[in-house]
């Protein structure tokens, strides 16, 4: 959403390596490539969020001792990136047509000095900010798959921002739905 | 127990309660050991060994004297580093950080960073010139489930312990002189305290999971707080979806174990601190 943009490929499922292939259900394997520089710790800790939030979602018992490869390329940053990694992740996934047991969303919420909650920050209103919340809410019931703070919070305010993201997920899947529409009705 | 683990777990959870005897909300004993007599490390500036059941992890501090950023002249540094060495436990090889490790390490500098626990100010000694540079070398020796609750109480206890010299800076030769004799405790702002909860079956959740119970849990929840009961951070890496109301439940738990951690902390500093 904005200026932030990310890229992101879906390889799978495919003939997994032996070291990597668990017996029951498939290998799901994240990366996360920085515009600039190497990857670092903070996209490990980044790739490790999106990965056990997709392992959730994805059927993987379907395929087992398959590896299923998103690779998300970061291609600008302009505030709210985690979210829209994930937004990309969940798109790659309806379009590679991989059995989902739910969708999933990612929402920001900053919290700001004053005590404003402002959904979808950019990258000035993140650094003003006083904390960021990234959730992951799934389609059904709206319930948080993944939940990431940064900054201190009070566990009221905390709720709110919860309540503020799971409207906008509405929103979101709604898009979804559109984007899916569009693809599949030329 | 080793063919069907799943199933021996949710007998065992159907009752309420878990195979190694404790409740669905106790936590393992724990175990805290500061300071250069009682724990290994003589060389590091603070150091504490923390074990919460079988997971002991010891934290050693070293501070270091560093220039500055040009961006942030009067700032210092603090650098967790966690390591799960192949010594603790069979799943983790040899060889450079694995995702885990570094997934830890960055949790904890966020931690840092979100708390408060260290202002970056206080580490500083002259503007643009000098400041100190905090290396924190987190290690697992014995990995039995919940490494992040004891990394950060490990970290908080070593932090407690260190003593900086005090550093001036000679006017005319321009260098530092370090003071040996006087030091100073470090500035510790926050207590932040870690609570971490596994998910079982979208439902369940149970407090501080051993590595069993990790395996075999939908996912986890992490929840860092500090003494005035707000949240510092909501660490929640995917598994299975929760309510809000679920989380709350985590929340509330988690505020009355910081009370707990801190009560244990006081009283083992308190036990060191002869002079």
């Amino acid at each position: 959403p904005g200026d932030t943009s990310v890229l992101a490929g879906l390889y799978g499922p495919a003939e997994a390596k032996v070291s990597k292939e668990l017996p029951d259900r498939a290998a799901l394997e994240v990366l996360l490539r920085p515009k600039v520089g190497l990857p670092g710790v903070l996209e490990r800790s980044r790739e490790q969020l999106l990965r056990q939030t997709c392992e959730a979602v994805v059927l993987g018992v379907l395929h087992p001792r398959t590896a299923i490869s998103l690779v998300l390329q970061v291609l600008s940053d302009a505030g709210s990136l985690l979210s829209c990694c994930l937004n990309a992740a969940c798109m790659a996934l309806l379009d590679a047509g991989l059995p989902l047991a739910a969708l999933f969303c990612g929402v920001t919420c900053a919290l700001q000095p004053d005590g404003t909650i402002l959904l979808d920050p950019t990258a000035r209103q993140e650094q003003e900010a006083r904390a960021i919340l990234t959730f992951a809410i799934a389609s059904s019931e709206r319930k948080v798959l993944m939940a990431t703070t940064k900054g201190s919070c009070s566990m009221e305010e905390m709720q709110q921002c919860l309540a503020a993201a799971q409207r906008a997920a509405d929103t979101i899947f709604q898009f979804y739905r559109d984007s899916v529409r569009r693809r599949y009705s030329k | 127990r080793t063919v069907e683990p799943l199933e021996y777990y949710r007998r065992f959870l159907k009752e309420n309660c878990r195979p190694d005897g404790r409740e669905l909300g106790e936590f393992r004993t724990t175990t805290v050991n500061i300071g250069k007599c009682l724990c290994s490390i003589t060389t590091a500036d603070g150091s504490a060994l923390v074990k919460l059941g079988n997971t002991t992890v010891i934290c050693g501090v070293k501070a270091e004297l560093a220039a500055p950023a040009a961006d942030s002249a009067n700032k210092g540094y603090i650098v967790p580093n966690v390591e799960l060495p192949s010594l603790c436990a069979e799943r983790f090889r040899s060889g450079p950080p694995g995702e885990e490790a570094q997934a830890a390490s960055q949790f904890i500098a966020d931690v840092i960073e979100n708390s408060q626990m260290i202002v970056k100010e206080d580490l500083c000694i002259a503007n643009g010139k000098l400041a100190w540079v905090l290396y924190c070398d987190i290690i697992c020796l014995d990995y039995d489930g919940n490494l992040l609750d004891a990394s950060v109480f490990a970290l908080l206890a070593a932090l407690k312990n260190v003593q900086l010299p005090s550093v001036t800076i000679n006017e005319e030769t321009g260098l530092s002189e370090v003071n040996l004799k006087q030091k100073n405790p470090l500035v510790i702002r926050k207590h932040p305290v870690a609570t971490s909860f596994a998910v079982f079956d979208d439902t369940l959740l149970i407090v501080d999971p051993t590595a069993e119970e990790e395996d075999l849990a939908t996912g986890t929840v992490t929840i860092v707080t500090d003494e005035e009961g707000r949240l510092c951070s909501v660490h929640k890496p995917g598994g299975s979806p929760l309510t809000g109301a679920k989380l709350q439940d985590c929340i509330t738990r988690a505020i009355t174990r910081h009370k707990e951690v801190k009560k244990l902390i006081d009283k083992v500093i308190k036990s060191i601190t002869p002079k």
